[in-house]
């Protein structure tokens, strides 16, 4: 049975300096209000985690919370660049970032293994690309029954990993649905899980087709954040803030504008508006 | 009366018509987007779409701005997990088509969008491999679409990130792969093909207007023709004006954003 707690109390529990930390989300419920409550709460030191960085990765490596990246795809979809994530790397603004580069195949296959208690992923992967060179993560191993040369890589087990979900119920059990990306096997391969939800309701309402509901005892803390998504989306609920991804563009590309943007968005806003922040 | 296009138009269209019905094609966002969902909407009706969200056999209205768009799972036959998608669908060999673009390209088709420079200290640090390494070695085959340009269209790239047929065009066998890589290059001036005995590129057609100096002069290695080099067959009034509906619906679903 997970606690239910205030956002800024949940992240300020489950998460410290110096953790693993995933956020995950494909596209569709990418968790920023959590992003946004571990820049006010000054955490610092993290490995983040993180198949596609998104804005929110962009904001908290900006923001100073990260010492290395883990990724596969670090871009802002259908528009660019993500310019604090360049900065970093290109020039160490604010700081130097360590990157552990993968392709998405890969973290989805470490995240799968971690959630199945594996050591590590073996897949048919990294063939004839220079990421393994640059990236000595990326080992391989030769299967015993073929005798073909398959990529291996780790697998991923943050020491916490946070997902925003459509509801929960109020024993505890969460439901995601429509894209569903790599968030269970997130939660499932975390020491520890952060939920936040739109709503705790008496009835989930599993009903639908592509439901995933994470049974309660899979689960740490739930907190309530409607809009915790934004400017990402909840299926159901809202839509994808298209125009604040291209505006996001301009904010990041220039230091300054983007410190007044989090002071104004992020710093000033109270743990329990987080995410209204957009609306 | 005579038809006018723009450049982008025709390689949209170009690409577009190298798929059939009996396709399954591992979609990017961008214009391979716009040309998968050209052909559903022209030719190929029953062309079946797989965007790595995990939305399979998805028939958007419009086309999404990014990969995960809401669209494509209501559209969608149904949405698997994400793992699901690279292991069962891609790494389970049953994709047929995979589009892919990069920052890079070079004679043998090997692309790079990782980074401009070197990797520790790079120029321009590009996204980064996402999907694509897998896609071009998961797919039976694989067709490229970028603009041309000289700084794109490479005598060698920064880095390897996705494999075509290799550094020297013969790495594909020696890595056991049993898929094709990369048959098929569009452009916007015109479109490529791999030559037969050493893999590497030649232009097989010109769009209309386009001159061999042209290519050459955007082509940052010494591009070889084909022996008969035809002419692009020009993008039709019905293939107009299925692209310019769905790019119409895209942009007033997603405002000024939508480009391609």
């Amino acid at each position: 049975m997970p606690e239910f707690l205030s956002l800024a109390a949940a992240v300020s529990r489950f998460v410290r300096p110096g953790d693993r930390v995933a956020l995950e989300g494909f596209t569709h419920l990418i968790p920023f209000a959590a992003g946004h409550e571990i820049i006010r709460q000054g955490l610092t030191d993290l490995t983040l985690i993180r198949m596609t960085p998104d804005l929110i990765y962009d904001q908290m490596i900006g923001g100073g919370c990260a010492r290395k990246l883990v990724f596969s795809w670090g871009g802002n979809p259908g528009v660019g660049s993500l310019h604090r994530l360049r900065d970093a790397v290109e020039r160490g603004w604010p700081r130097p970032l360590e990157l552990e580069e993968h392709s998405h195949s890969a973290m989805a296959h470490a995240y799968a293994a971690g959630a199945a208690g594996m050591p590590c992923a073996i897949f048919r992967g990294y063939l004839g690309s220079d990421l393994p060179r640059v990236n000595p993560a990326i080992q391989s191993i030769v299967c015993p029954f073929t005798g073909e040369t398959l990529a291996a890589v780790a697998a991923l087990r943050p020491d916490v990993s946070i997902i925003h979900a459509q509801r929960a119920d109020r024993r505890g059990n969460v439901l995601i649905t429509g894209i569903v990306g790599v968030q269970k096997e997130a939660v499932l391969a975390a020491a520890r899980a952060i939920v936040t939800v739109e709503e705790i309701v008496d009835d989930l309402e599993t009903g639908g087709t592509n439901a995933i509901v994470l049974p309660s005892w899979t689960v740490h803390a739930i907190a309530v954040a409607p809009g915790g998504a934004r400017p990402s989306y909840a299926h159901g609920y809202y839509q994808r803030d298209n125009a604040f991804y291209t505006e996001w563009d301009a904010i990041a590309r220039d230091r300054d504008r983007f410190r007044r943007w989090v002071d104004d968005e992020v710093m000033r806003v109270g743990g329990g508006a987080a995410g209204a922040a957009w609306s | 009366m005579v038809v006018t296009y723009t450049a982008s138009e025709m390689m949209t269209v170009a690409a577009a018509r190298a798929l059939d019905n009996n396709d399954i094609c591992f979609v990017g966002i961008g214009l391979p987007s716009a040309a998968c969902n050209l052909a559903r909407l022209t030719h190929a009706p029953q062309l079946t779409l797989v965007y790595e969200s995990g939305t399979l056999e998805t028939k958007p209205q419009v086309l999404p701005l990014s990969i995960g768009d809401g669209e494509l799972c209501e559209t969608a036959l149904s949405t698997v997990p994400v793992p699901e998608m690279f292991q069962y669908w891609l790494q389970g060999g049953r994709i047929t088509v995979g589009f892919l673009g990069g920052a890079q390209v070079d004679r043998y088709g090997n692309l790079n969008s990782t980074v401009i420079g070197n990797y520790a200290r790079p120029t321009v640090r590009l996204p980064g491999s996402g999907g694509a390494t897998e896609i071009a070695t998961g797919c039976r085959r694989i067709y490229i679409v970028m603009r041309h340009g000289a700084r794109a269209f490479v005598e060698k790239l920064d880095f390897l990130t996705s494999l075509g047929h290799g550094p020297t065009g013969r790495e594909r066998r020696a890595l056991g792969l049993q898929t094709e890589g990369p048959t098929l290059i569009v452009t916007d001036l015109c479109t490529m093909r791999p030559n037969p005995e050493t893999n590497e590129f030649e232009v097989v057609t010109l769009h209309p207007g386009v001159s061999p100096a042209q290519v050459r002069e955007h082509t940052g290695w010494a591009v070889r023709f084909h022996r008969d080099v035809e002419e692009t067959l020009p993008p039709q009034p019905d293939e107009l004006s299925a692209l310019r509906d769905l790019l119409q619906r895209t942009a007033r679903a997603h405002g000024s954003a939508a480009t391609e």
